[in-house]
Order: structure tokens, then sequence, then C-alpha cells
């Protein structure tokens, strides 16, 4: 098991379109590194060039000690799951198993052991004589596991691997890979993984890291907590979260005090913000995750009063839509705290937890409401 | 698969008895579906009554053949067949079939070869002029026949290859059938490229993606061209008439004519009964390409 190294790498396409923008990623030995991004972000070109499926065009790729640049796939020590499985239809699940290992001219022994091996841990023994097209999704996307896994890569490379199964099996193979990455780090061969998805809910509850894309860029390398606590950007603030982060134009102004206008009403900065900021006034933007406001009467201080257009009732909580001028904020409330019914055209007040409000500059999108010394 | 007949059957009891309004379109269903079955079988054996009367033919006498066109031979006999595999010749028909394999096995062969190839590298690779060529590629595959007979026949005596097989089959082992080329590209173009991936991941070069995961998976498609490039060679009637001259090397083809030039008062029945001979390597080639042609049809790699 190795490192993986990234240094300003780059891609542009034969079309003279440019899909990755010198980035720079470090992935550590035995680490879990989620890209995560909207579709498009260029995750699974970038996982193309690790892997030596799609020509680099600048910068370098690290493998342990080696720039594997200019390395076919096959002697770059990494291993593939793609999310539509890519098994070989007409080879036997054993033959599937064991294709790179009989390349690489194994002895039969071993090819035999490695194989009853694997397919012990990913419970695929009972499919070795079936062909692809007879399995489901899920024992597809096993074997295609399993293909991966009986190789011992240096680097294991996920496309979008769950993204063809059904929520319910995607759920249990989520916990079967992260159980997998463990299982190998017990065992003292650690598996160092780049795992691409565009669903969140996978980023957070398998990586390690997490690297969110947008348009070719890295916007953020941090693991899931700091990512959601602490995103560096507004695009990382709406990318991490359901439902997605408030993102409200706002002013600060510092005049008696400081103060926030948003929608046209003004509250005073809680103590709980200021002390955070790294600007001293301008245009930002306001970022609060639904489920960090307190629901509260119209008019109260430290609140945004809000006309109710919507509410969505969920069962343990409710999703509140109100208006704050132009925007529409949401709000999550538990169903517990209600103390009286809300309907469309309420008026109500929305007050931020102070130690939760972002402020992201108003152009850059950068936040700028991390204290440095954090 | 699941019939309706294999659905649980409700007890009869259970159901209402049918309303008239449901016996009339039950009746009507069943009188349609007479008349329409009794048509298409009309017309099938409209269509396949000259085979028949030609295999029914070959077993006729001479006289019978123009007595009756009723196809069942009166009085069957092996003549025909006797004769006909005698030939005008000193060579028995045996050779001449002989003769066409030598034409059509390295033929089939070549072609399956050099039109996958060919199409991997236009299908599969970037490389420089690749749009020019494909291009003219399929130019040649607009091109008329005839327009190229005599140029050919002309590079061909330069070569001294006249009167021997190497024009008729050498063409098709650098993909000369431009045709057979596009039907794989278009094949290979349907067939997503992530298990080509998968296999260079696994540490396979370029020849043994090719091998082990191209042409297995692109197997009905290679078995449809050497069905097709089999067929078309047997029957090919210009191309050995234009080579070959010396009797002792025609294919069936060629033969066949022969006994028709060679005999004043033709043999018909020796004639029909070779025919029929000569039609059955294509039918048993094609019966049993069929088998492999539906088994093959592109296997799951991909799905939900
Ligand atoms: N072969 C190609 N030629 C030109 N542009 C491409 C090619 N493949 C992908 N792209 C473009 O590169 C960008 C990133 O694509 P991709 O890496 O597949 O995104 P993601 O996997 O994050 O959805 C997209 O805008 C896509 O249109
Ligand atoms: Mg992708």
């Amino acid at each position: 098991m190795a490192e993986l190294q990234l240094k300003s790498l780059e891609k542009k396409y034969g079309n003279g379109f440019k899909a990755v923008h010198g980035i720079d990623l470090k992935v550590k030995e035995g680490e879990f590194m989620v890209l995560v991004g909207p579709s498009g972000c260029a995750k699974s070109t970038t996982l193309r060039m690790i892997a030596g499926l799609e020509t680099i065009t600048g910068g370098e790729v690290r493998i342990g000690e080696n720039v594997v640049n200019d390395l076919v796939p096959g002697k770059r020590g990494i291993a593939m799951v793609f999310q539509n499985y890519a098994l070989y239809p007409h080879m036997k699940v054993r033959r599937n198993l064991s294709f790179g290992l009989k390349l690489k001219r194994q002895p039969k022994e071993q090819i035999e052991s490695a194989t009853s091996d694997v397919s012990g841990i990913l419970e695929i023994d009972e499919l070795l004589e079936r062909l692809p097209k007879q399995l489901s999704g899920g024992q597809a996307q096993r074997v295609a596991l399993g293909r991966a896994l009986i190789k011992q890569p240096e680097v294991f490379l996920f496309d979008e691997p769950l993204s063809n199964l059904d929520a319910k099996l995607r759920a249990s193979m989520r916990v079967r890979i992260t159980d997998l990455h463990k299982r190998l780090r017990d065992e003292g061969r650690p598996a160092t993984v780049v795992y691409v998805t565009h669903d969140q809910v996978e980023a957070m509850t398998m990586g390690d890291r997490i690297c969110v894309m947008k348009d070719g860029h890295i916007m953020q390398v941090a693991d899931p907590r700091t990512l959601y606590d602490r995103p560096a950007n507004a695009f990382v603030g709406g990318f991490i979260g359901m439902p997605e982060m408030n993102l409200v134009p706002a002013v600060l102004t510092r005049d008696a005090g400081l103060r926030l206008t948003a929608g046209g009403q003004t509250v005073e900065v809680p103590e709980g913000l200021a002390h955070r900021l790294n600007v001293e006034d301008g245009a930002v933007t306001l970022g609060i995750r639904p489920q960090h406001m307190s629901l509260v009467d119209a008019g109260s201080p430290g609140a945004f009063d809000a006309e109710v257009v919507n509410v969505e009732f969920m069962g343990h909580e409710i999703n509140v839509h109100a208006r704050l001028g132009e925007a529409v904020l949401v709000a999550v409330v538990q169903t517990t705290d209600l103390t009286r019914r809300i309907a469309r055209g309420d008026l109500i007040g929305l007050r931020p937890y102070a130690a939760r409000i972002h402020l992201f500059d108003a152009d850059t999108g950068e936040n700028v409401s991390l204290a440095k010394d954090h | 698969m699941v019939t309706l007949s294999d659905l649980p059957d409700q007890s009869r009891a259970e159901r209402t008895p049918p309303t008239p309004l449901e016996l009339k379109l039950r009746r009507r269903n069943r009188i349609n579906a007479f008349v329409r079955y009794s048509l298409l079988i009309l017309v099938g054996f409209i269509m396949i009554y000259p085979l028949l009367w030609l295999v029914g033919a070959a077993f006729k006498t001479n006289s019978e053949i123009f007595s009756s066109a009723w196809f069942w031979p009166a009085r069957p006999t092996l003549d025909g067949f006797r004769e006909g595999w005698e030939t005008s010749t000193p060579y028995n028909f045996g050779h001449f079939f002989l003769n066409s394999m030598y034409i059509v096995i390295p033929k089939v062969i070549g072609t399956a070869i050099s039109c996958t190839l060919v199409a991997y590298g236009f299908a599969r690779f970037e490389f420089p002029g690749k749009k020019i060529l494909f291009s003219i590629l399929i130019a040649t595959l607009l091109l008329p026949d005839v327009v190229t007979r005599i140029p050919q026949y002309l590079l061909f005596r330069e070569l001294g290859w006249l009167d021997t097989y190497l024009p008729l089959f050498v063409p098709s082992w650098v993909a000369g059938d431009a045709f057979f080329v596009f039907m794989v590209i278009q094949f290979l173009r349907a067939i997503p490229r992530e298990m080509e991936e998968a296999a260079r991941v696994d540490g396979a070069n370029t020849a043994q993606t090719l091998i082990f995961i191209v042409v297995p998976i692109l197997m009905p498609a290679i078995i449809s061209v050497c069905l097709f490039q089999f067929m078309w060679t047997m029957n090919d009637f210009l191309g050995p008439l234009i080579y070959i001259s010396s009797v002792e090397k025609y294919p069936v083809s060629i033969a066949l004519k022969l006994s028709i030039d060679a005999t004043e008062a033709f043999n018909w029945n020796a004639i029909l009964s070779m025919t029929v001979l000569a039609l059955i390597p294509s039918l048993v080639v094609f019966f049993l390409a069929q088998k492999s042609f539906i088994e093959g049809i592109s296997t799951g790699g991909v799905k939900g």
C-alpha cells in the first residue's frame, strides 16, 4: 500500500476543453479519500488519469515513490471498480476474478487460494460458476469489488460504484465497503482508496477525508466533520448538508456596533459570530443551515422575520419555507419543539444560532467567518 | 419466461360464465387467426415452391422434369446424382467442391481476422489521418464493383496471379471488404468501453485486450461476417470466371455452368442434382451459425 499524490494535475481534452485545472491532492497511505462534486466537475477525469485510462496533459501522478504518468494502467499498481461493473460478459465469475492474476502468470494454486479468499470475504462463493448476466446488480458489484480486491493493489479506485443500485442495496454496500476498508487496515495491509461519487451521503459516511470539486478545481479537502462545520467557501457549504444551506446576500455594517442586513432587515451581529470575522464590513453571503435556526415569534431580537410560504411535514420534523426579502429560507424544526401550528402566510421569526452562522465573501465565496486561531 | 398458461388458473367455477358479447369476440378472434395463418401459409408456400421443385426435380428423370410442374417425383431416381457427380470432365464433382473450399476457407478466415483488426483500430484508437482513412473506407463501400474489375485484373496479371486462387482471397486478407469492416465497427461502437478498460487495468496489453475481451464479445458480429462471406463466396460466379481459366481449378459455381455448356442435350436432372448439392454447404453453415448467433448476442455486461 502506498500514498498517492497529485501535483498540479491538468487535463485538456482533444477538443480543447480544459476539464482539470492543476489540482494538488495527497492521499495518505491507507486513507479513504472521497472525491465528490456535482456531475461534470471532472471527478471521473481525475480518477481516470490516476488509473492511466486518460492521458495526463500537465502535472504528475505519484504512487508511492514513483511518478506513474507514463506507465500503462496494468503497471501502476491500481485496481478500479466501474459504475456499470464492467464485468467480462463471456467469462464466469471465477475467471472474471482471476483474469488479472492469470495475465501475470501467477501459479495456479496461488490464483485458486486468492479466488477462494476473496469470494469468501465478499460472500460470492455461490456465484463462482455463473456468468455476469446471471447476477443481480448487487451481486455483480460484489464481483467487481472482488476483481479489484484479488489484485492487492497499492491504490483502489472507485468510480460511482453504487450509482446503479437501488437505495437499500446502496446503503448496505456502503457499509460493506467501509467495513472492508477497516478490516484490511486491521489486518495490517491498509488500502489506499480514491472513491468518486456525486452523492454527499456516500461521501460523508465513507470518507476519512473528502475532496470537494467543482469545474475541475478542488474547493476543499477535509474530514467530514470539518467540511460540515467549517466549509471553506459557499460552494462547499451549499453542497454538503441536507437540506441545502441557506445562502442569502447580506451586508455587514460597522457604525454603532456590528450589524448584518439581509432581506431588508437588520440584526445585531451576535458575539458568537463577531469575534470570528476576518472582514470589517461590506457585501457578504449569509450562510446558515436549516437545522441551525430556531423558530421564534416575529419581532424577536436577533431574528429575521419571514413569511411562511410552505410547510413540509416529515414526521419527526418539519421543513418550514419562509420568505425573507427575495430569498426563501428553509428551516428544519423538530416537531417536539413546536408550540403552535404553523401555516402558510404566518409571520415568524427565524433566529440563527450565533455559533453556526457563516459569512462568505460576496465575490469570491470564501468563508470569512473562520477564526484564524480556531 | 412466464406464459399465460403458467399463471395460476383461477378455478373455473369462480369465473362468471362468458357473456354473449365475449363469445362473439372470441369467435371473431378465431376466424381472424384462421384467415391470417391460411394466408401466410399460402404465400410462404408460393415463395418456397421453386426450391421444393428444385429438390424434387433432382430426383426425377430427364423426361419427367418437363412433363410436370408438380414437385414430387413420380418415379424417384438417383440417376441425376450419379451422372452429375461424374461430370463431363475428367474430374468428379467432389473435386470442384474441394476447389471451392480452397477459396472459401482462406477467404473467410482472412476476412474475420483482418476486419476485426481494422474495425478495432477505427473504433477504439485515435491516430493521425483517422478521419480521412475512414472516409476512404466508406467511399469504397459506395464504389460499384465493376469500376474496379479491370484495374484489378491488370494488377493481378502483373503479379502473375492469373489462373490462381490468390486474386479471389488475398484482398480479403487485407480487409478489402469495406462492408464487413463497417459492420464490425458499428457493432463495436455499441459496446461500452469499460470492459476493455477493466482489462487494461487488469494488466492486459492491446493485443490481449483484443483477443481475450473484444473478440469474444464481438463473436456474434464475427460469425455473421463469416456467414455472409461464406455464402457470397460460394455463390460468386464472376470472380472465378474472370481469374480461373483451367477446368482443373474450377470451383462449384463455374463447374455447374460447365455442364450446361459441354453437352448438347442438357442432362437437366444432373445439373439440378448438383445444384442441390451445391446448396448444402451454405445451408449447413447457416444453421450451425444461427445457433451461436442467437446465443452469443451481447450478454449483460451492463445491468441496472
Ligand atoms: N472525451 C472527452 N472529450 C471532451 N470533453 C470531455 C471528455 N470526457 C469528459 N469531458 C468533459 O469533461 C468534464 C468532466 O467530465 P467527467 O470527469 O466525466 O465529470 P464527472 O465524472 O465529475 O461527472 C465534463 O464537462 C465533460 O463534458
Ligand atoms: Mg463521472
